[in-house]
């Protein structure tokens, strides 16, 4: 295995199980590089949400390898994960957003987490509610917005510290479908921009709509590789599953 | 659509608005009520431990050197002589600061409460020893004490010398008990409050949990969360802290206006000083860092188990 250079996630061998229960991921192997676009599909229960969550470090796998931007992250020290985490950008599938927080205060809050100055948090977090089509929402709270504009809210979060990664878990899984692919061209702009995005769907018509990405597929834990996704270098060509 | 706007990023995990992460409704509650009731009780025992202490030294200073001289003699005479050469060996004396004879007026009104009316015929009256108030220069030692009773007695074989020091010895003993009361009232009473810190640190960290993990996931730090607790605690506490600070020095200066009308010489050296008040105003600061210190930790614990 590789020390990592040129890529920005690599698993090896990873297995996860809770409890005594049977292995949710099982070997699973994969390299990210960085600026490409991943689609992860899968069944329902097929494990793309434990997956995700080892993805941006909620979990500790059972056993294997897992290195992120060159570093061991399984033996690295807890404390030392926080900083991990805020290269990582996140969509949660229920959105997470803090409930008693207006829009605004919840897109700002990686930027205060990461002490960046109030002065310096207004205008950007201003323009990202305005990139999203939610500036006029700014100072609503999570409970009155819609379904729509809560995933909206939740993605003008994760992008706002232009993470290295993006990790997003069915975030067109509430909207319609015109919203559904004006989402799609957020991170694909994104992307552009230099971000990994790792997108979990089990919309298949969504995979047509992103030319350059890469396929995972995982089926009962085990993942498998349509596109070549999984190959060094990775063959860009999307084949839908 | 366009490319989304320019992001600032920064590593330093410092925390400028960690106030607003968690709503400090879920931490106030009856909190800063229980911290007043601790902070009162704190105040209020302190004071009374200070107040004894400073009872004892005033009254032990003002006895150090005092003796009482007990002419025991039953002839009138034979006793007002045996006064006299007493006061004289006494005066005498480098070491004696002063001496007084207790007048008969002054031994019968003392009386008068348990003997009722005095001023009866000499024979029908219940013979008193003649009493002689001495004041030595330093206290009143054992080694000092046996000298000048071995001096008296040589001329004045009636003289019995005792240490005001000693008569009081068990009321030294009761004040140094319920000072150490005093002081595990206080123990007992910063234990009681870090448990309710603890306990209500515990219960927000539960009604917080959600946003807890969200903040964890976005990169925030034990520190941070912590910190989010702590001043939560913080303003709960300087509020609860004024509260007490405020009922325990109003129930110590209208119990020490109760012991002041008492007209006890004694009760009287109890008062407190300035330096006394400042230990007093001290409390609710102690307490708001501990409650804070004890919130901190509980937090810290709990995060611990989170990855």
């Amino acid at each position: 295995m590789s020390d990592g250079e040129g890529n920005i996630v690599q698993f090896d061998n990873v297995g996860l199980r809770y409890g005594t229960e049977r292995e949710v991921l099982s070997d699973v192997s994969f390299t990210l590089y960085p600026g490409s676009f991943y689609f992860l599909t899968g069944a329902s229960g097929a494990g793309k949400t434990s997956l995700l969550r080892l993805l941006y470090l909620a979990q500790r796998p059972s056993r294997g390898i897992i290195r992120m931007f060159g570093t061991d992250v399984i033996t690295v020290p807890r404390k030392a994960l926080p900083a991990f985490r805020r290269r990582i950008g996140v969509v949660f599938q229920d959105f997470r957003l803090v409930p008693h927080l207006s829009a605004f205060d919840n897109v700002a809050l990686p930027l205060r987490l990461s002490g960046v100055p109030e002065s310096e948090i207004r205008k950007p977090v201003a323009d990202m509610l305005d990139w999203v089509g939610l500036e006029q929402r700014r100072e609503a709270r999570p409970a009155t917005l819609s379904g729509g504009e809560q995933q909206r809210v939740a993605i003008a979060r994760a992008v706002i510290a232009r993470p290295e990664i993006l990790v997003a878990d069915e975030p067109t899984g509430n909207v319609d479908p015109d919203m559904a692919l004006k989402l799609l061209r957020l991170f694909e702009a994104l992307n552009r921009l230099g971000t990994t995005v790792v997108v979990a769907t089990h919309d298949v018509h969504l995979l047509k709509k992103v030319p350059d990405s890469l396929i995972m597929r995982l089926d009962r834990g085990r993942l498998s590789d349509p596109t070549g996704a999984l190959r060094y270098p990775p063959r860009r060509e999307t084949v839908v599953p | 659509m366009s490319g989304p706007p320019s992001p600032i990023r920064r590593n330093a995990p410092r925390f400028g608005s960690a106030d607003r992460l968690v709503p400090h409704a879920h931490f106030a509650g009856p909190m800063p009520w229980v911290i007043a009731i601790m902070i009162a009780l704190t105040v209020i025992a302190a004071g009374a431990g200070l107040a004894l202490r400073n009872l004892a030294e005033h009254a032990r200073a003002e006895i150090a050197g005092g003796l009482t001289v007990q002419i025991v003699e039953g002839g009138p005479a034979e006793r007002a002589r045996q006064a006299e050469v007493a006061v004289a060996v006494l005066t005498n004396r480098e070491d004696v600061r002063e001496v007084r004879r207790v007048p008969e007026a002054e031994l019968d009104a003392l009386l008068e409460p348990w003997l009722g009316q005095t001023g009866l015929p000499e024979e029908d009256a219940i013979p008193m020893p003649a009493l002689i108030d001495v004041r030595l220069e330093g206290p009143a030692t054992e080694r000092r004490l046996a000298e000048l009773r071995a001096s008296l007695t040589a001329s004045v074989p009636s003289a019995r010398v005792d240490a005001q020091a000693g008569w009081l010895a068990p009321v030294f003993e009761a004040v140094r008990s319920l000072q150490w009361l005093a002081l595990g009232l206080i123990a007992l009473l910063t234990a009681t409050s870090a448990a309710a810190v603890w306990l209500a640190a515990r219960s927000a960290l539960g009604s917080n949990r959600e946003t807890i993990e969200i903040i964890h996931l976005l990169g925030g730090t034990d520190g941070q969360i912590a910190r989010i607790f702590q001043r939560s605690i913080g303003a709960d506490a300087l509020l609860g802290g004024a509260v007490g600070l405020l009922i325990g020095v109003g129930a110590i200066v209208l119990l020490g206006r109760q012991f002041a009308r008492l007209g006890s010489g004694m009760v009287a050296g109890g008062g407190l000083g300035i330096a006394e008040w400042g230990v007093l105003a001290a409390i609710p600061l102690v307490g708001i860092v501990l409650a804070m210190f004890t919130a901190r930790i509980t937090v810290l614990a709990a995060l611990r188990r989170m990855l």
